[in-house]
């Protein structure tokens, strides 16, 4: 621990990945395209919408490595602190890796500083830790996160898109991203209404979630069979609160049901509903 | 060239001993005491924003006497130490006993080769996740010596008094109220009545969160003295 102290000069104060940096624990970047050459497993689709009390932030349980599945429980949607939470999509290990760091980064942040980050604050470390990734990016290992919050300054929920360069993109009512995030992010854009409650905002999230599924390979579908449901959270000044299994089982039952007495039974290509989030 | 005299090894360090020990009798103290759900600590610090007591882990706890930017210093090695510790291996691999070691291999060095040793007196105190019997409270002293204590540690220039003031009415895990109005009785002393805003009072309390450390302040620092 000696050598945790450091001088002024040289300190890297609260940043816990500078300390990093200086301890010689940061990862080589690799050579070549490494996606190319090694099939290693991609996390997908997730989504992110504001709602009256806050945000919703969620998603699938699917991994791919090509055409294969390689995971059907992995965990995409996390707990940042106590206000916010991260859903990342792109190259799962180098993503989880990051998201690990970032909420170790907001926590040394808090303890060291005694008082945490302001929401933009955590925004913007987010941001640079995915500008810091860029060479891993360019080797095949892109991750694309979703930051989503609640901010005491301004009193609501609000959610973050980013770019592969660090690039940050406040968003006023929804963003999804991964390769479902085209069907995932219509699917909320059509049935997005101002100031839902809970229960509409965790089923709009749900279904488009479903629909991302429905047409996207690398997406998946809530696991019935094997009790497997998306990790869906509600961010609140209350807190980061995930949904627990049995009301996301409840929920996804009801979705269904929807879906088979309203057609889709005739091999067309509609799961339709009546439009609008159920309450 | 003039030769340096000669200064026997004992005076040196009875000479650094007696700057330490004169330096941290000039702050106000604090007490670390077991409650029935855990480690409350108690200083008195009528400043709001100078923290005396702060979070180092899930279930770790740092209080520090003496020169505020030293222990500082040593509050925020503490962290890195312990996050760098946990990112490394894993969050429950990270203990209070290596930590006050550390704590105390720091101090040790300091005390024998720099010009000055470091004028303060720190405790690391830890609580067990299931069982209150395994609660630790480690002191490390401005010369790196640690002792570690179950049931209660004062640190800082007074410490011998109010020991003694604690003992006297000390019981083993009883609720936090109780443990909190004996812990700053005994800081007070008999002339002495100490209110709510001189106090800086935090605990480490077991329950579902993984992170134990809470500040108690205010309206709920009121109400439990």
């Amino acid at each position: 621990m000696t050598s945790l102290r450091f001088d002024p000069t040289d300190d890297p104060g609260p940043d816990f990945a500078g300390l990093l940096r200086k301890a010689g624990l940061e990862p080589p970047v690799p050579n070549g395209d490494v996606s190319a050459s090694l099939d290693i497993p991609h996390g997908t689709t997730c989504v992110s919408l504001r709602y009256a009390d806050g945000v919703v932030i969620a998603g699938d349980r699917r991994a791919t490595s090509g055409n294969i599945i390689s995971h059907r429980s992995i965990q995409k949607v996390f707990a940042a602190d106590r206000h916010s939470g991260v859903a990342i999509a792109g190259a799962a290990g180098p993503a989880i890796e990051m998201v690990k760091l970032f909420q170790l980064q907001l926590e040394h942040y808090e303890k060291v500083e005694g008082s945490s980050l302001s929401l933009d604050g955590k925004a913007n470390q987010l941001s640079q830790m995915l500008r810091n990734n860029l060479p891993m990016a360019m080797q095949g290992m892109a991750v694309v996160p979703i930051f989503a919050g609640y901010d005491f300054a301004a009193d609501k929920g609000r959610l973050f898109q980013f770019d592969v360069t660090g690039g940050r993109y406040e968003e006023l009512d929804y963003t999804a991203t991964g390769s479902g995030s085209l069907h995932a992010g219509t699917v909320i854009k059509i049935s997005f209404i101002d100031e839902m409650d809970r229960d509409q905002a965790v089923n709009l999230a749900i279904e488009a979630l479903f629909q991302a599924a429905d047409s996207d390979s690398a997406t998946g579908l809530p696991d019935l069979i094997r009790g497997v449901y998306p990790v869906v959270a509600t961010i609140t000044a209350d807190g980061f609160d995930r949904v627990e299994d049995a009301e996301l089982e409840d929920k996804t039952r009801h979705l269904i049901d929807k879906f088979t007495n309203r057609g889709g039974r005739d091999g067309g290509n509609s799961l339709s509903t009546d439009g609008g989030p159920q309450a | 060239m003039s030769q340096p005299f000669y200064v026997a090894p004992e005076q040196v360090m009875k000479d650094r001993a007696d700057y330490a020990r004169k330096g941290i009798a000039r702050g106000r103290s604090l007490i670390g005491g077991t409650y029935a759900d855990g480690v409350v600590i108690c200083a008195e610090n009528t400043s709001n924003t100078l923290r005396k007591v702060s979070e180092i882990y899930d279930r770790i706890g740092f209080a520090g006497v003496g020169k505020y930017n030293e222990f500082d210093q040593l509050r925020i090695a503490g962290i890195r130490h312990a996050d760098l510790k946990g990112f490394n291996y894993s969050r429950a691999d990270v203990d209070a006993r290596s930590l006050a070691n550390q704590y105390a291999n720091m101090l040790g060095q300091v005390f024998t080769h720099e010009m000055k040793p470091m004028e303060v007196e720190i405790l690391v105190a830890e609580i067990d996740e299931e069982e209150a019997a395994r609660d630790q409270l480690f002191q490390v002293l401005y010369d790196g010596s640690v002792t570690d204590h179950t049931d209660y540690v004062v640190l800082g220039g007074d410490s011998d008094a109010i020991r003694e003031r604690l003992a006297a009415k000390w019981k083993p895990g009883a609720a936090l109220s109780a443990v909190l109005q004996l812990l700053v009785s005994s800081l007070a002393g008999e002339e002495r009545q100490l209110e709510a805003a001189d106090l800086e009072v935090a605990v480490l309390e077991r329950g579902d969160h993984r992170r134990c450390f809470r500040r108690i302040e205010g309206d709920e620092l009121s109400g439990l003295l």
